[in-house]
């Protein structure tokens, strides 16, 4: 039967052209072909590999930089607490500086006071000195027989003493 | 889409009308199905194109004879005379020798003739492989000129079933290492028949010759993977087929039983591929070509019946026209598949048992 027996030409035929195109394909086509898909799957497979190392050394920097935060809030934190330390001490030591110094020109006002009224006295006294010296030159110079005029006269003086005072 | 539906719908209906002038036509000559089916399975020596009104279009192919040491090459329009000889060869049109050249009148028992002629089924392997070293070669043009970038047009298309051959064929049935000395063949394997399965179902010019289909064809294609898994096999491939490991000594020693069947099984292997492709692709031939054959049978009998029958057909051709393009790739990755496993086979290290 025609069907299942095989023609001599055509096996020579098939057998010719199947080994040419092997050989055609084979050196044109499949090498470069195989070639440039081998390339293509190891740049990818490189370039996976990149940003996967890409990524984990994100991951590590991103650690390092909650770490160094972290650090940074701490030290501000500290800083922070110094300074309000700081702070009162400065606060404290102003405080008793003041009442000191008030203090003391309380005590220099105290003693000028002091001295002022001192030298107040003094002029005073001096002064009625004075006056009484006066007074007794006048009584004196006047030398008035007269008891009466005498003791007028000194009470003249006298209201004439209340007069300037 | 719409557009495709459309374009579908009416290529549908022009096949209708075509489909029934070929029933009025075929009214008056009687109607042998069984001969039609045979005739557009089995190989020619011209290629009968179409018919337009009383007019064939024929490709007459030449015609190439080797005998007693001479070589003789002329058209295959030589035998279309009414005696259908030419240069004391003849070409019958039925009987025992039909579609095959003689010698005229000669007795049984002189010198045989060798008939190499291009076929229809040489014509459409040349233009087969023609076809298949232009793509191959501009898609490894495409491979080169666009490195490392992705892939795209027809080699983006043809892409998933290199990467499948590698992969899932290759390297799965013939390991990491040794799969890349037989991609090649497993490669051109695949295409070549894929394509050809696929051309094969056009049913115009150049597609619709039945190379695959073709004894043959299959014959060469399993021949090639016996001979390649032969000349590639290990040491440990032979000892298997000699010495059996694991088998009883007395199912090898007095009576040489395991070797016999081992050698059997590397004889049946290539024939089964050979026969396995053949077979499927020349039923779905038969088949497609037995659901118009019923339009004819139908339309002989009344014409009326003839359009009736030829809507359900048309509907069970369109059905099978879409298995066969799935038997087509199943097929071809079939063959491939079980070349690459023999290909295994031979190359497996001997470090099991």
């Amino acid at each position: 039967m025609e069907l299942v027996s095989p023609g001599l030409g055509l096996v020579f035929w098939m057998t010719l052209s199947f080994l040419a195109l092997l050989f055609i394909l084979k050196k044109f086509a499949w090498k470069p072909i195989l070639k440039a898909l081998k390339e293509r799957e190891v740049s990818i497979h490189e370039a996976l590999k990149a940003a996967d190392r890409a990524k984990a050394e994100m991951e590590k920097m991103q650690l390092d930089n909650e770490a160094l935060l972290r650090e940074a809030k701490n030290e501000r934190d500290k800083i922070l607490a110094d300074a309000r330390k700081v702070r009162e001490v400065i606060i404290e030591e102003a405080r008793q500086r003041a009442s000191e110094e008030g203090n003391r020109i309380i005590q220099n006002a105290r003693e000028s006071i002091e001295y002022e009224k001192m030298a107040a006295m003094t002029g005073l006294k001096n002064e009625l000195a004075q006056m009484s010296i006066e007074i007794s030159e006048k009584v004196i110079r006047r030398e008035l027989a007269d008891k009466k005029n005498q003791q007028e006269y000194i009470r003249q003086l006298l209201s004439q003493i209340d007069q300037t005072n | 889409m719409k557009m495709i539906n459309r374009i579908v719908a009416s290529l549908a209906l022009l096949l209708c009308f075509s489909l029934f002038s070929m029933a009025g036509s075929a009214e008056k000559k009687s109607f042998n199905a069984g001969e039609m089916i045979l005739n557009h399975v089995v190989d020619e020596h011209s290629w009968h194109i179409a018919e337009i009104g009383h007019a064939h279009v024929v490709i007459h192919l030449p015609v190439i004879l080797f005998y007693d040491g001479n070589i003789s090459i002329f058209s295959s329009s030589r035998f279309e005379n009414p005696e259908r000889t030419h240069n004391g060869f003849t070409l019958p049109l039925e009987g025992a020798h039909k579609g095959k050249i003689i010698r005229a009148g000669a007795a049984e028992g002189s010198p045989r003739v060798y008939d190499f002629s291009i076929t229809k089924n040489v014509l459409a392997l040349f233009i087969s492989v023609i076809l298949l070293a232009i793509i191959f070669i501009s898609v490894a043009r495409a491979y080169t000129k666009r490195r490392n970038e992705a892939p795209k047009g027809l080699q983006n298309a043809l892409e998933p079933f290199i990467l499948f051959i590698r992969d899932d064929i290759a390297r799965a049935a013939i390991g990491e290492k040794k799969h890349e000395k037989f991609m090649p063949y497993l490669l051109t394997l695949f295409f070549f028949i894929f394509f050809n399965n696929l051309f094969g179902l056009v049913p115009f010019f150049p597609g619709g010759a039945n190379l695959t289909g073709n004894i043959a064809v299959t014959l060469v294609l399993a021949l090639m993977t016996f001979i390649i898994t032969s000349f590639s096999a290990n040491r440990g491939y032979w000892v298997h087929i000699v010495n059996t490991p694991g088998v009883p000594w007395w199912l090898k020693i007095p009576l040489p039983l395991m070797p016999v069947v081992e050698f059997i099984g590397i004889i049946t292997k290539p024939f089964v591929l050979m026969v396995r492709l053949f077979a499927n692709i020349t039923a779905g031939h038969i088949i497609i070509l037995g659901f118009v054959s019923i339009i004819f049978i139908f339309g002989n009998m009344m014409p009326a019946l003839g359009y009736g029958v030829s809507v359900v057909s048309i509907l069970f051709m369109l059905f099978m026209s879409l298995l066969e393009l799935l038997v087509a790739l199943i097929q071809a990755y079939v063959f491939t598949l079980l070349s690459a496993l023999y290909f295994g086979m031979a190359v497996e290290e001997a470090e099991h048992h």
